[in-house]
């Protein structure tokens, strides 16, 4: 796709890309690069010497158990986010898609959360599930639930998936609203006209024209639940009990930030590198083509 | 119209109220929380319904701080937000319709790689490369500015490519015409292109505001100093690891202050968001 009327200049465009160019390179590529170049290296303890290592980072890495079990817990998470996220809100969907009176006002009543910062979000949850002052504790307390999120690692996960499948709910919300809406109304009359009951129209004719919308939706909230749920993790268990809520972002901040291992850090940084085109070149390939029957 | 008996409408409505009072009710216990005693609160005494703090506890918040962990002024934290949210939202929209406009109406040599290498950004959160960027921002000497705080998060090629798809839509007319005129480049973008994109940017504003604002990682790096501190930075200050001490409706005053721009941005502008969001995600 090109453009038939353009200007003649010689210098103006390099000047009007300069800016862009120069950002992207110091803040992008440059750091990229030295990710790279620093996860062959390995420091020693004082910081006083590096040598080239090869790929050690990457074998230790791999040989590490905490790290295996790191990458095993933000799939686990990922896809219970995703999953409890995407169901919620697609019944929400299916409902304010629905003729009724004051669907615009359902809408604007479901969106806001995307406004929440994760950190804030973690620190209301927190709040709401904290085991002395929370005021839901007291109910899951008085069911006869040992609720300590602080202290046991399952439900500190829990708690964290939670949190994070309430704030991408508008998200999702909204998409699915979009996606809803897109499909032409004669379809659903057709089904009718046949004889489907309301249920299993929304199985067969729905949901199945929702697949694009759906897997677009699925690819988001993995890429969200890898990055967006550090500030959550951070305020509400700073990782903790032990290790039960380090995530791989997580965990590249840790290691570098308070064990100092930069090297091996940077490697980590890397292999999410890799995730996140792997996962974004799967959403250019299918996105691009829709699922398509 | 499909038939819809009354019954289904009313459940449909009971759902969704359900919904609304499920996505809110961390948020109304963060304002209720916020008008109450901080005693009552850490007796897990908390009452479901206001309390009377309500202008004192945000008189401190705002204007005082925390008197044990942070000490620095909610007023101060949301300052700092502010012109970070401003810096990156502005900044990324300046630089990238300029490089989108000589993308688009300019053919000269390196053309498509310089476009490439702008597009590969789009794929790399600032997460995965924080150390290596942190390292750069400390070696300009950026550490604890504004200009540390928002140009790492200006790499990123969304805005270019929105702009980019939305130049290919303009009639080429309107460029004879104005060359008619004899407007130069500079001129037919100003007078012309500007004025057409004026709903795209205020839609990528309404997005890119939202998200730094809400930035966390970044800022929680490479602030150190108290005063340079972002909202939600120091709410994750606030919060000690000896619960005693925390002091919980001051927290909830912040966490409501950090919630109040962004969420008037998206109900207030609702259609420029909605409009945004769908865009930046094609």
């Amino acid at each position: 796709m090109q453009k038939q009327a353009i200007f003649q200049s010689r210098l103006l465009p390099y000047a009007l890309v300069a800016p862009q160019l120069a950002i992207v390179l110091i803040f992008f590529y440059w750091p990229a690069l030295q990710a790279v170049i620093q996860s062959f290296l390995l420091q020693d303890a004082f910081g006083l010497s590096t040598s080239f290592v090869w790929f050690e980072n990457y074998v230790d890495l791999f040989r590490d158990a905490a790290y295996f079990e790191a990458v095993v817990r933000t799939f686990v998470f990922s896809f219970a986010i995703a999953a409890t996220s995407l169901s919620f809100a697609l019944l929400l969907a299916v409902m304010a898609d629905k003729p009724l009176r004051g669907s615009m006002l359902y809408r604007t009543l479901l969106i806001w959360p995307y406004a929440v910062a994760p950190p804030v979000v973690g620190v209301l949850w927190i709040f709401m599930l904290h085991p002395s002052l929370g005021v839901l504790s007291r109910y899951l307390r008085n069911m006869g639930i040992d609720w300590n999120p602080l202290l046991n690692g399952d439900q500190a996960a829990s708690l964290i998936i939670l949190a994070a499948a309430w704030k991408q709910i508008s998200y999702n919300f909204l998409f699915f609203l979009a996606g809803l809406q897109a499909i032409p109304k004669s379809v659903f009359e057709a089904a009718a006209i046949d004889g489907a009951r309301p249920m299993r129209r929304f199985w067969t004719v729905t949901f199945p024209l929702l697949s694009p919308t759906i897997f677009f939706l699925l690819v988001v909230n993995i890429v969200y639940a890898f990055f967006d749920t550090f500030g959550i993790i951070d305020t509400m268990t700073r990782g903790g009990p032990g290790t039960s809520t380090v995530t791989l972002v997580y965990k590249v901040y840790s290691d570098g930030l308070l064990g100092g291992n930069l090297g091996s850090s940077a490697a980590q940084s890397v292999i999410l590198m890799v995730m996140v085109i792997v996962l974004t070149g799967i959403q250019f390939r299918f996105v691009e083509r829709k699922v398509t029957y | 119209m499909v038939e819809e008996e009354g019954i289904r409408r009313y459940i449909a409505h009971g759902i969704l109220w359900i919904g609304i009072a499920i996505v809110a009710f961390p948020v109304y216990i963060a304002i209720i929380a916020s008008t109450q005693d901080n005693a009552l609160i850490a007796n897990g005494q908390m009452s479901l319904l206001p309390g009377g703090h309500f202008f004192e506890v945000y008189y401190q918040t705002i204007f005082v701080g925390t008197s044990g962990s942070t000490r620095e002024p909610v007023g101060n934290m949301m300052l700092n937000s502010l012109v970070m949210a401003l810096a990156i939202a502005i900044g990324k929209i300046a630089i990238s319709i300029i490089s989108a406009y000589a993308i688009v109406y300019f053919r000269f040599p390196f053309r498509m790689p310089i476009f490439w290498i702008i597009f590969i950004t789009l794929m790399l959160p600032v997460e995965v490369r924080i150390y290596p960027t942190y390292k750069i921002v400390a070696d300009l000497h950026m550490l604890d500015s504004y200009a540390g705080l928002a140009l790492p998060l200006i790499a990123s090629a969304t805005a270019t490519l929105l702009f980019r798809q939305f130049f290919m839509t303009v009639p080429d007319e309107l460029l004879e015409a104005s060359r008619i005129d004899g407007a130069g480049p500079l001129r037919f973008f100003w007078d012309t292109l500007l004025p057409l994109s004026r709903t795209n940017m205020a839609a990528l504003f309404v997005i890119l505001f939202i998200l730094g604002w809400n930035q966390y990682l970044w800022p929680l790096l490479i602030t150190t100093r108290d005063d340079m501190q972002t909202i939600q930075v120091g709410i994750r200050k606030m919060i000690t690891t000896t619960d005693a001490l925390t002091e919980w409706p001051i927290v909830m005053a912040t966490a409501v202050l950090a919630m109040l721009p962004p969420v008037f941005v998206v109900v207030a502008m609702q259609k420029l968001f909605v409009r945004g969001l769908v865009e930046t995600e094609k």
